[in-house]
């Protein structure tokens, strides 16, 4: 049985003049312990389901279950319990005056763990970041290490779903190095199911096994990670990410 | 041809700790080419597009033996003497259009004023150059485009638009800071095409700096890398895959690629001597 599953999920956003359609009938499946991705260019919608999943966007239509739950209109405490996210700008998703230990504790505390301190420092460890940032404040952090600590809060309340929107896109190449083979341990030792969406297909196809090419609100095309790698993609949109993301090409003449 | 000689750049800002150099010593040269500047946040990239502008302010500053445009040296004229070449000569692109382009203003006002300053022709001028630049950078209904608010476009066309006012003083030399960065592949190549067709035509020089080592290997002629204020290597840039220096070497082998499977990125342990040994020079 998927762990996720999405069926028609269309989601809008009323506006003055209208209504913009972000999401237009897009279906998914993603297996337990799988590592799925969403890419597209900004706009075509990819954020969105992600937001959708966790009801963040209160206009959607259509069905969509994880690990054999209907979700409805509202999330309960046992669905965040379940599903996590990560967001893509470490710099504005930890709040700039409460520390690390205020960040981890008042996850923990929300999700009733009992031993609060334990839990914070092994969580501090399984992000390899050390004791000594436990009482730092997210302005003494570079920003590998905040997104370390966005992880470890997403991690807190031992979720199977870890929603990964852009987790990268603000780092160094060598920090992002560092962050991407910290997600790939934690799947392993932790058997994680990741859905993670990135406009950079080399990270795309690093992380996961099977990827959704979005555009304009819908999936034109679900390639595995080999077909990817092969260059042969179906839809010809798919094929124009995919030459532009090896880089220029000098046009003659 | 040279037409852009840097030696010897320093830029320092006194904190309270001392002095902090963003920039230690660094000379290169460039001519009618493309010159890529890569290194990562902090290695103080920018900072060099900003010194040669002399756009640092105060406390910080900026040393050289000379930065040399064509024989003048840049260091030594005074501040409405650069007013002369800013813009005009030498032109900067931002990497944020949103920062960079003033809000309240239309897109056609901001041109015709780009052209205005630099001290030519009529306003039936200035607008008949604000509109065949705005085609120029494959900006499909101009006249709409010309009429609106920077807020009334994408992140893309307000890039083209900056790029568009930018090339209105047709400027000798282009320094292009992460151009590109905010934009979404398509438009990203489009926007190259508009900067390599100026090289080729106008014979432009360009810096173009950039944290994407595959791109600007792609699309450069020449590459100077940066680490902590310094170059720590210069190449051609189609043999940047062949690079020596151990960091270079490092920041290519934590790139994923999508032609070679890795299990595990390699992640780079820095060396302090990097940050120790004098600069390569980027002369040519």
């Amino acid at each position: 049985m998927s762990h996720i599953s999405i069926d028609n999920l269309s989601v809008w956003f009323d506006i003055n003049e209208g209504r913009v359609d972000a999401v237009k009938n897009v279906s998914l499946r993603v297996n337990q312990g799988e590592s799925f991705g969403l890419v597209g260019e900004s706009g075509s919608g990819k954020s969105t389901i992600l937001r959708a999943i966790v009801g963040l966007t209160p206009t959607w239509s259509g069905a969509m279950a994880v690990a054999g739950e209907e979700l409805g209109r509202k999330r309960n405490r046992a669905f965040y319990k379940k599903v996590q996210m990560v967001f893509q700008d470490p710099y504005a998703s930890l709040h700039p005056r409460q520390s690390v230990d205020q960040v981890l504790g008042e996850t923990l505390k929300l999700h009733g763990a009992g031993d609060v301190d334990e839990r914070i420092e092994k969580l501090l460890a399984d992000v390899g970041l050390g004791p000594a940032f436990r009482f730092r404040y997210p302005h003494q952090l570079s920003g590998g290490q905040r997104q370390r600590v966005a992880i470890a809060r997403a991690l807190a309340p031992e979720p199977e779903i870890l929603l990964l929107d852009e987790p990268t896109s603000a780092l160094d190449v060598s920090v992002q190095a560092e962050i991407l083979n910290l997600l790939s341990d934690l799947r392993h030792e932790h058997n994680l199911t990741y859905v993670m969406v990135s406009h950079d297909l080399a990270v795309v196809s690093h992380m996961c096994e099977k990827i959704a090419v979005m555009q304009l609100g819908e999936i034109v095309e679900v390639m595995t990670v080999e077909e990817m790698r092969e260059m042969k993609p179906k839809h010809p949109y798919s094929r124009h990410l995919l030459e532009s993301s090896l880089g220029y090409k000098r046009r003659t003449g | 041809m040279t037409r852009l000689e840097v030696d010897n750049l320093w830029v320092k800002f006194p904190t309270r700790n001392g002095i902090f150099d963003a920039v230690r010593g660094i000379s290169f040269s460039l001519g009618e080419e493309r010159l890529g500047i890569v290194g990562e946040s902090g290695s103080g990239k920018s900072m060099t597009g900003r010194a040669i502008l002399r756009l640092i302010r105060p406390p910080g500053q900026v040393t050289a033996n000379h930065i040399t445009l064509d024989g003048q040296n840049l260091m030594k004229l005074s501040e409405r003497e650069m007013r002369q070449v800013r813009g005009r000569r030498i032109s900067m692109i931002m990497q944020d259009p949103k920062f960079s382009l003033n809000p309240v203003m239309t897109v056609g006002r901001q041109m015709m004023e780009a052209y205005a300053t630099s001290g030519r022709g009529s306003k039936a001028l200035a607008r008949d150059k604000a509109m065949e630049m705005l085609d120029a950078v494959a900006i499909r209904d101009p006249l709409r485009v010309f009429n609106a608010y920077p807020h009334e476009l994408s992140g893309g066309m307000g890039q083209r638009i900056m790029i568009a006012m930018m090339l209105i003083p047709d400027p000798d030399i282009l320094i292009a800071d992460e151009p590109t960065s905010a934009l979404d592949v398509s438009v990203q190549m489009q926007v190259l095409d508009i900067m390599d067709k100026l090289v080729r035509d106008r014979g432009m020089g360009l810096i173009f700096i950039s944290h994407d080592l595959n791109l600007v290997s792609s699309f450069c002629d020449r590459v100077l890398i940066m680490y902590a204020g310094r170059i720590v290597e210069a190449c051609a840039a189609d043999k940047l895959h062949e690079a020596t220096h151990p960091y270079t070497r490092g920041l290519l082998k934590s790139l994923p690629q999508l032609d070679e499977p890795r299990r595990r990125l390699e992640v780079l342990s820095r060396d302090p001597a990097w940050a120790e040994s004098e600069s390569v020079s980027g002369i040519t």
